[in-house]
């Protein structure tokens, strides 16, 4: 009867935007993460000016998942926002004191370190936030027809704590290397020098993760052990991707790192969808288990198609209005 | 005692949500407003114009950065604490809140970047139409939400299949029967915030003596608007009643505060509700009016609370008292209308004194109207959210308890106690340094577009070098 199966086109474009969005927001939450430890307040200004055009595009697109959730997957929505209740609210708490101190920091003086901290640890809040979430994706949810019946705070365990640490070094490296495509002398070489022990410690962290994993579900563990070998092709790639970064860095090249950190986000982000695929609300519920009515998957997807092109197109010239290099100390004071 | 997550829920769920509305209704308003201003500036080439539109654009960034800030809270309340009624309706609210977001949101943050920043970017006549464009998408957005709000009000255009709203006619439920009111009386509702808001600031600096010819001008264009809007609001307010008795009787006998289905309903101007005697204290009314306004005819019947059990009554008082004063508001602001239009003849709207201070203390009504407004379409309809077929019990998330929702309760107040003081604090500023300031201006913001309030360039705090200038010598900086 149905012509397509769009909950599978849906599955693709949700996925498609949540990875754009890590991308988009992993870097300016990533330079977020890094604010405190820059090596003097004029490194600091040259971060922010660096992110400063960007952050508040990409987070339109954090608002569009929510509002596309609920559109296509609503069982998704109604489950993991009641179930992170708490993680919800440290997120939005963070992004709130975020956005603001981006717009009150260049005005301030004598309050600027307040600005300081409210910058930097809403980035960190909301990051390991992002991070718990998708560690309580792995773990999967308790559940009892469609409805969410788990604690407050089952979804903090040492499982997700440390999903959250992965979050924050994985966006710090995504920061970092960000910057250093983006600025230049000692802001860069401190950029150059933070680089390879971040990347490490997202190397152990993900390390554990993976062999952690397997533990806490078992179709994770069927699949990366028997059925499913392809698998471990990207595990291989992630590997490259990281050898990659270290060895950008090591030969000072200014995009390659960045470029590589995406790489690996990507196909770690890939490994995750393989393992879990096609439950969207572990361990009971399949993509088309969560899905709205054909009607209603429709009427939006066919709005989709027309609209999103010319979002693109205003968007694409709003960027090319504002084209040319990011000064590294346009004057605000 | 026990913590109740349902009122806890409805408790914050008012409390984020009235303090998301007061931005974008003055947003929806002053965008127009910046639109037109650019426009006049654009056919004119008088530099007043641009200077008055170069004003309001920066308190425009400052504002709509906290609307979005706010805004995107309220996306994620729906899943958090009413995620029963998120399922069962999101069959309707996903894709029309999704049409939200790629219908308008894209659209205002990308030409507000350029509205803010691209002045010496862009062709003026491109300017121009960024600023009508971001105009646009505040409507847009409007658009969707109230339809989303109504359709919760008025339901039409779905079935009820095993307990989830399957959608039947897409045209029905987006313009359900009380979308087109509420669309209009909220559209004005916005024009008329715009125009308070600009002719008490207006106002304030002519009554100091700043930038005379500027804000002459200006508040002369709110007193013509004014002067339309105004009695229009009461127009549409009354056909948005009718249109309530008919879909919503109960609403309406909560609004006129009447108990019992009778004819020849007087209009009350005052009364002490008391829904534990199903009765009034204190009644003040006009005799029959309340049936002549509502039905056209002295000894028309008009519903009464005894319609219904009394758990499904909605809280009599608060909806009564809140329709008192969003209406008292709304005669009031036809009132300064007309006073306007009177001080015109010999120019003295903008010279006497009385008048100016008076629309001073007038530019917070719009927002006690609006938020009362709010107050007796929600309340009103309680214990209903999807009128008729559910109830805000049956919507709430299962899974919350006391604890969780009173620790974001909390939580939510302390963020916005300190986020939006800090905005309000600065707004303060933005209009101390005033029309003035904009001189000074430089342009470094060339390189970092799409950030509403770095539009501004007034810092933070207060700096005394700067604004005593314009504080204290009101004479040398009035009148160029
Ligand atoms: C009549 C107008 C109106 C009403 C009743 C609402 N909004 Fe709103 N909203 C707007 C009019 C608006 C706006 C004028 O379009 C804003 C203000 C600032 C902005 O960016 O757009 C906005 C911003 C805004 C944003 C941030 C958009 C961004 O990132 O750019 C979100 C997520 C929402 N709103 C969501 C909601 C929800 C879930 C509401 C109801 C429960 C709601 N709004 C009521
Ligand atoms: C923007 C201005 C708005 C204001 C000021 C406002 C105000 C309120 C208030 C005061 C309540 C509490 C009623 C009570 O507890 O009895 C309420 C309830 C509610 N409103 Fe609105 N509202 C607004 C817009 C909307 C819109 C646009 C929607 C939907 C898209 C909406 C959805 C709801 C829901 C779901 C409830 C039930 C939760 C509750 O009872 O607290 N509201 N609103
Ligand atoms: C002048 C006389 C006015 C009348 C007769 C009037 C009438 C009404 C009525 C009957 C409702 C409730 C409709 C419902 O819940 O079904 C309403 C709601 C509302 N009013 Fe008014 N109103 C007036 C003035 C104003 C003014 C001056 C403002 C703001 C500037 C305002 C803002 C609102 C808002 C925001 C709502 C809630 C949203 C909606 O349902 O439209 N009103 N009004």
């Amino acid at each position: 009867m149905e012509l397509f199966d769009l909950a599978l086109i849906w599955a693709f474009i949700i996925g498609f935007g949540i990875i754009m969005y890590v991308l988009m927001d992993g870097f300016d939450l990533g330079v977020g993460i890094l604010f405190p430890f820059a090596p003097n307040e004029q490194a600091r200004d040259t971060m922010m000016n660096s992110v400063a055009p960007v952050w508040d595009g990409n987070e339109t697109w954090l608002v569009l998942g929510g509002a596309g959730l609920l559109a296509a997957f609503p069982l998704v929505y109604t489950i993991f926002l009641p179930a992170l209740y708490i993680g919800v609210f440290l997120l939005l708490a963070g992004l709130i004191f975020r956005g603001v101190a981006f717009e009150f920091r260049f005005k301030a003086r004598t309050s600027r370190y307040l600005w300081n901290w409210a910058f930097a640890g809403g980035s960190t809040v909301a990051t390991f936030a992002q991070g718990a979430v998708v560690g309580a994706y792995i773990q999967g949810f308790e559940t009892a027809n469609g409805v969410y019946v788990g604690g407050a705070l089952d979804w903090l365990t040492p499982f997700t704590v440390l999903t959250g640490l992965g979050m924050l070094a994985g966006y710090a490296l995504l920061g970092s290397t960000w910057l250093i495509l983006k600025t230049e002398g000692d802001l860069q070489q401190w950029a150059y020098r933070i680089t390879t022990p971040l990347l490490l410690g997202v190397l152990v962290i993900f390390a554990i993760i993976s062999v952690w994993t397997p533990f806490v579900d078992d179709l994770v563990r069927e699949r990366w052990f028997s059925n499913l070998s392809v698998i471990w092709i990207l595990p291989v790639l992630t590997l490259l991707c990281a050898w990659q970064i270290f060895r950008s860095v090591r030969n000072r090249s200014e995009g390659m790192p960045f470029v590589a950190t995406m790489g690996l986000f990507i196909f770690t982000y890939l490994g995750l969808l393989v393992s879990r695929w096609p439950y969207v609300v572990p361990p009971e519920y399949t993509l088309w288990e969560a899905a709205s009515a054909y009607e209603s998957q429709l009427f939006l997807l066919l709005g989709l198609l027309f609209v999103i092109p010319i979002v693109l197109a205003y968007t694409a010239w709003t960027y090319w209005v504002f084209r040319g290099k990011v000064r590294a100390d346009a004057g605000y004071h | 005692m026990e913590l109740d997550p349902l009122l806890l829920s409805r408790i914050q769920f008012a409390f984020v949500v009235s303090f998301h509305a007061i931005f974008p209704v003055f947003t929806i308003g002053l965008a127009s407003y910046i639109a037109v201003l650019e426009a006049l500036g654009f056919k004119t080439g008088n530099p007043v114009w641009l200077k008055l539109s170069g004003f309001w654009t920066k308190v425009f960034a400052v504002v709509f950065g906290m609307g979005v800030v706010s805004g995107i809270v309220m996306s994620f309340q729906f899943g958090t604490n009413w995620s029963n009624f998120a399922q069962a309706s999101a069959n309707f609210l996903g894709p029309i809140l999704s049409y939200e977001v790629i219908t308008a949101f894209f659209l205002e943050a990308a030409f507000l970047g350029v509205l803010l920043f691209g002045r010496d970017k862009v062709p003026p006549g491109i300017h121009l139409l960024s600023a009508i464009m971001v105009a646009t998408g505040t409507f847009i957005s409007s658009f969707w939400i109230l339809s989303a709000n109504s359709w919760m009000q008025t339901p039409t255009g779905f079935e009820l299949r095993d307990g989830i709203f399957h959608v039947t006619s897409w045209s029905e439920a987006i313009f359900n029967p009380s979308f087109p009111f509420r669309f209009m009386h909220m559209a004005l509702a916005s024009f008329l915030t715009g125009s308070f808001v600009v002719a008490g600031v207006s106002a304030w600096y002519l009554l100091r003596g700043r930038e005379v010819e500027a804000n002459r001008k200006a508040l002369s264009m709110c007193l013509w608007l004014l002067l339309f809007i105004a009695p229009a609001q009461l127009v549409v307010g009354d056909f948005h009643g009718l249109s309530t008795l008919e879909h919503q009787p109960t609403k309406v006998a909560a609004m006129e505060g009447n108990w019992e289905t009778s004819s020849n309903v007087p209009l009350l101007l005052f009364a002490i509700p008391d829904q534990e005697n199903q009765t009034n204290h204190f009644e003040i009314g006009i005799p029959s009016l309340a049936s002549m306004i509502l039905t056209h005819e002295w000894d028309g019947v008009v519903p009464g609370l005894n319609e219904v059990p009394r758990e499904e009554q909605p809280p009599v008082a608060i909806v009564f008292w809140s329709f008192r004063i969003m209406v008292g508001i709304g005669t009031l602001m036809i009132l300064f209308a007309l006073t306007g239009l009177v001080l015109r003849a010999g120019g003295r709207y903008w010279r006497t004194p009385w008048f100016l201070q008076a629309l001073r203390f007038m530019s917070i009504a719009p927002f006690v109207a609006v938020l009362t407004g709010w107050f007796v379409t929600e309340v009103g309809r309680s214990p209903w959210l999807v009128y008729g077929l559910m109830t805000h019990a049956e919507a709430v998330t299962p899974s919350l308890t006391g604890g969780m929702a009173l620790f974001t309760l909390i939580g939510y107040i302390v963020v916005y106690a300190m986020v939006f003081s800090a905005g309000v604090y600065y707004l303060m500023r933005v209009l101390y340094v005033g029309l003035e300031g904009s001189e000074q201006e430089h342009d470094l913001e060339s390189d970092r577009p799409m950030r509403p309030l770095s539009a501004t360039h007034v810092p933070f705090e207060y700096d005394e070098g700067n604004e005593s200038a314009n504080a204290d010598q009101p004479a040398t900086r009035g009148g160029h």
